[in-house]
């Protein structure tokens, strides 16, 4: 293995989605020797499909608008295993955060006053749930994603950042310690495989949406950050909680922003009843969004779904007229046209609840330190290794994420952990370097794939795993249907392991990548099944047939998911914001 | 209804001397699929042909490719809109170096957007709060902040395949009246300098490609012509 | 900032105006000559050179002769820099350009002001 070329950073940021990116400008502005690693150009990552807006309180629509709101409806949307003072930290940094990507140049949408435009989302409340519907999030028209995306790549420019574009992480090297020392990647492009030695590791890879037949989600949401975690034993929290968004285009998956329901669209059943306000008499279709998706699915089962099969809903925006909708909406206007094949100023939107958002991931404290749990149940940061983002559980979302926190998610402990990485970096950090057996270790898998002689096709198992969660992991879930697909898994796994890579060439080689994103989604797809089983309760975005309450007696906690015992353990949810007073779990309504 | 014949450009610099058609036939069930969804039903019965692609929807801009003649993104392109005769043509983006198959370099097009300073510059002290802009001044940014550097535009215009290292093209040039013409940066006439030359703007001969093929229905045309304004205003 | 030393006037804002501004002058001589043999549909030589021994059409003349100069020079540029790639090739076909311009003007103006 030594003649495998090696390349030296003080910081290695694997993502270029908006985490990253937001992590790399902090290092990039101080100076540290940085590199984004990139699979893809990094605007096209997936943090550009993201529509409705970062939600956030500045105060612009309501001036008496207060942060501690905000994390009040976080830590409720969450359903309490949000760990309170990560959403305090959140929501309190928010405001500085999202000032500074408005004089980055984000191009915000404004109101008369030439303040940000911000809209009102689900799960949004004034005064602690008490004073109504708030509208907190930041928007520039349904295209906040992208435009903060650019923006935080434009800002990288200006900062002369390096980038290593199309070029794909393969797995963490780990010296003889178990700290994370770097990663091997691949040059998409050429095929060189080089040994990348870093002396802080950010995991910043998105979600994983793809481990669902149906899903919002990128083509390049394969969880890579949290299959090279697990691989390097590493342990996942909260795998389970995956958010089902009300409203997917039905038949395509594309994602319909909630913003459409915080302008006043609504959803309707096969007779036209706006029928959330029987399931949420107060915040009606802005109530969470497992919430929602929850009551489409029983509109659906309890046959009053739309279309010949009546397997969804509608989304009825007509009424909002072609003005709001051209100002306000025009990307979800060309979306239903393209995908849906229909006028959103005429017609209603056919959706269906949809795979959308990994609330769990790499636990992480607020400066984006990596985390693991001994037997006696206490917290070890893992040395080297930071993740943010989708990528990470910090955890702000709990079992269930509100509209417009992701984007916020981003930024903020995106800075964040570049800042203490930065801190970290200047007071020195020294770990042994790894030796020739760990990368061998590093490489292993790489290796396999470049030697496999036979075997099953890489589309065709990633077809069935996505198959199988689909159906045994679901918006509701119970343990018969889970079993089985566990199972099944287990079988899948052993053939993945054996499956073939019939084009070895170097040259801008997809197969190759699609091989290794196969083995992420695998990883991905293994820790939320067992994560899912396990957790005998339903709360948030977790819903069982068979334990439909929620257990705060014995589930007010993380789930942490270790890979190499394949064990789900319990880990405890903070309750200690560091400001104010504790948020108690309460039966949660909208 | 018989299956759908896609001829598609092949090329893999380990293997190939020159490039090729190749042809494929592809059962879509007759139904009008997106042109992604066919290059990736080719993928399954040989997954050497290589593509970039990732949104699938349209924003991201992966996968600007030339379809029978014209250049668009093949994950919005429906086949009803492009197919003729059951014919399908595929071929990368023209005018930039092929790396393989459908894939292109595009270093020129990336180098041109990062000639022209794609990002706010203002040397006034940032505020506590927001930099207030009125809707009036915001409402100049539609149409221009929403590209998506697809480079379906640039490798549509003959002045950018003749001097894609002098002019900025299409998208670059879009991009740059999208500073221009915001009200929070202060860098006009450094801007302006910059792109006064007979190169970076003035080569664009109005041909209009840009706007017929631009995936997200912006003018770069328009902002073209609105920077030959602003230089022509600030230099007489 | 592209730099460059064959353009007319160095700077692509200028050379763009002198097109536009050189192709309004051709426009007008060309009208006004066309008018010219329209309303004087019996034109013998005595007229046409009576047309032209007045000074202010000598000064038209002239300056439409300066017009098409300047318009071809910055046409032709433009078309040896967009297809011209070979710097030899470009730059002889330039010198071959400038030369030809330049007979064409001085035999002009000889035309014009000459015996």
């Amino acid at each position: 293995m030594s003649n495998l070329r090696s390349l030296t950073f003080d910081a290695i940021i694997i993502g270029g989605g908006g985490s990253g990116l937001r992590a790399a400008l902090e290092l990039a502005k101080s100076g540290k020797k940085t590199a984004v690693l990139s699979k893809v150009f990094p605007t096209r990552s997936h943090t550009v499909s993201a529509q409705g807006g970062i939600t956030c309180a500045i105060a612009s629509d309501d001036p008496n608008d207060d942060w501690r709101w905000h994390m009040y409806d976080t830590v409720k949307g969450g359903d309490y295993i949000a760990d309170q003072d990560a959403a305090e930290y959140m929501c309190s940094e928010g405001p500085k955060a999202v000032f500074e990507l408005e004089h980055m140049g984000l191009p915000f949408s404004r109101l008369d006053n030439g303040r940000i435009y911000q809209r009102p989302f689900g799960g949004q409340s004034k005064n602690f749930g008490e004073g109504g519907q708030a509208a907190r999030t930041c928007a520039a028209a349904d295209r906040t994603g992208h435009a903060l995306l650019h923006t935080l790549y434009q800002n990288n420019l200006k900062n002369n950042t390096v980038f290593l574009n199309e070029w794909y992480a393969v797995d963490l090297v780990k010296n003889a310690s178990g700290d994370v020392v770097g990663c091997i990647a691949m040059c998409i492009e050429t095929g060189e495989v080089v040994h990348v030695k870093s002396k802080a590791t950010v995991l910043a890879t998105g979600g994983a949406g793809r481990i669902y037949a149906s899903t919002t989600n990128a083509l390049i949401n394969t969880g890579d950050g949290i299959g090279m975690a697990l691989r390097a034993g590493f342990p996942m929290q909260d795998m389970e909680m995956w958010q089902f968004h009300p409203t997917g285009i039905y038949g395509a998956g594309t994602l319909v922003t909630e913003g459409c329901r915080g302008e006043g669209g609504y959803l309707i059943n096969k007779d036209g009843e706006r029928f959330m306000e029987r399931y949420a008499p107060n915040a009606k279709d802005l109530a969470g969004r497992d919430v929602v998706a929850r009551s489409m699915v029983m509109e659906i089962l309890e046959g009053r779904g739309c279309g010949e099969k009546g397997d969804h809903v509608f989304l009825k925006l007509d009424h909002l007229g072609e003005e709001v909708l051209g100002k306000r909406l025009p990307g979800i206007v060309e979306l239903s046209k393209t995908f849906a094949h229909i006028d959103p100023a005429k017609d209603p939107i056919p959706v269906v609840p949809t795979c959308h958002y990994m609330m769990g991931g790499i636990p992480t404290n607020i400066h984006g330190q990596a985390i693991t749990m001994d037997e006696n149940g206490n917290d070890h940061i893992v040395n080297g290794l930071f993740a943010c983002g989708e990528a990470a559980c910090v955890s702000v979302h709990g079992a269930n994420r509100l509209g417009g926190n992701s984007l916020l998610d981003l930024v903020v402990f995106g800075r964040a952990a570049g800042m203490f990485i930065e801190g970290a970096l200047n007071e020195g950090i020294e770990y042994l370097d790894a030796s020739e057996s760990d990368i061998e270790t590093a490489m292993k898998r790489i290796t396999r794939w470049n030697e496999s002689e036979g075997g099953e096709s890489i589309p065709e198992l990633k077809a069935e795993l996505q198959e199988i969660m689909q159906t045994s992991f679901g918006v509701f879930r119970e343990e018969k249907n889970m079993l089985e697909g566990v199972d099944k898994l287990a079988l899948l796994r052993e053939r993945i392991s054996n499956a073939y890579l019939p084009d070895k060439s170097n040259a801008f080689n997809t197969a190759r990548v699609e091989a290794l994103e196969l083995d992420n989604l695998m990883e991905v797809a293994e820790a939320t099944a067992i994560a899912a089983l396990e957790r005998k309760e339903s709360r948030g975005a977790h819903s069982r047939y068979d334990y439909p309450d929620r257990d705060d007696v014995n589930w007010l906690k993380h789930s942490l998911f270790f890979p190499a015992t394949k064990e789900l353990k319990k880990r405890d949810v903070n309750f200690k914001p560091k400001t104010m007073d504790t948020f108690e779990p309460k039966v949660r309504t909208y | 209804m018989s299956n759908l014949q896609v001829s598609v450009y092949r090329y893999n610099p380990e293997t190939d001397s020159a490039p090729y058609m190749q042809e494929f036939q592809v059962d879509t069930k007759g139904r009008d699929v997106m042109v992604l969804d066919v290059l990736h039903m080719m993928k399954e019965q040989d997954s050497g042909l290589a593509f970039r692609r990732s949104c699938r929807e349209g924003v991201c801009g992966s996968d600007g490719m030339n379809m029978n003649g014209k250049n668009g993104l093949a994950c919005i392109t429906p086949l009803s809109d492009v197919v003729k005769n059951n014919k399908l043509t595929l071929r990368p983006l023209p005018g930039l170096p092929v790396i393989r198959d459908m894939v292109v370099d595009m270093g020129l097009f990336y180098k041109q957007y990062e000639r022209i300073q794609p990002y706010l510059q203002n040397d006034t002290p940032a505020p506590a709060i927001e930099r207030l802009q009125s809707p009036e001044e915001r409402d100049k940014l539609d149409g221009l902040y929403e590209c998506i550097l697809c480079a379906c535009c640039s490798t549509s215009c003959p002045s950018f395949w003749w001097n894609p290292e002098k002019f900025v093209g299409p998208a670059g040039l879009l991009q740059s009246y999208r500073f221009l013409a915001d009200s929070r940066d202060t860098a006009t006439s450094e801007r302006l300098s910059n792109l006064e030359d007979p190169f970076s703007v003035f080569r664009c001969r109005g041909i209009m490609n840009c706007v017929a093929v631009c995936p997200k229905g912006l003018n770069p045309t328009r902002a073209i012509g609105k920077i030959r304004e602003m230089l022509l205003a600030d230099a007489t | 900032m592209v730099t460059n030393i064959t353009s007319f006037g160095r700077s692509g804002l200028s050379d763009w105006l002198m097109q536009r501004v050189s192709a309004v002058i051709l426009a007008l001589y060309t009208v006004f000559i066309v008018a010219f043999l329209l309303f004087n549909p019996n034109l013998d030589y005595y007229a046409w050179s009576g047309l032209f021994s007045q000074t202010w059409m000598r000064i038209f003349s002239l300056l439409a002769f300066i017009a098409i100069a300047a318009h071809a020079w910055i046409g032709l540029w433009t078309v040896t820099t967009d297809y011209l790639k070979s710097t030899r090739l470009r730059v002889g076909a330039q010198a071959v350009i400038i030369l030809g311009i330049f007979v064409y003007l001085v035999w002009g103006i000889q035309i014009l002001w000459g015996a």
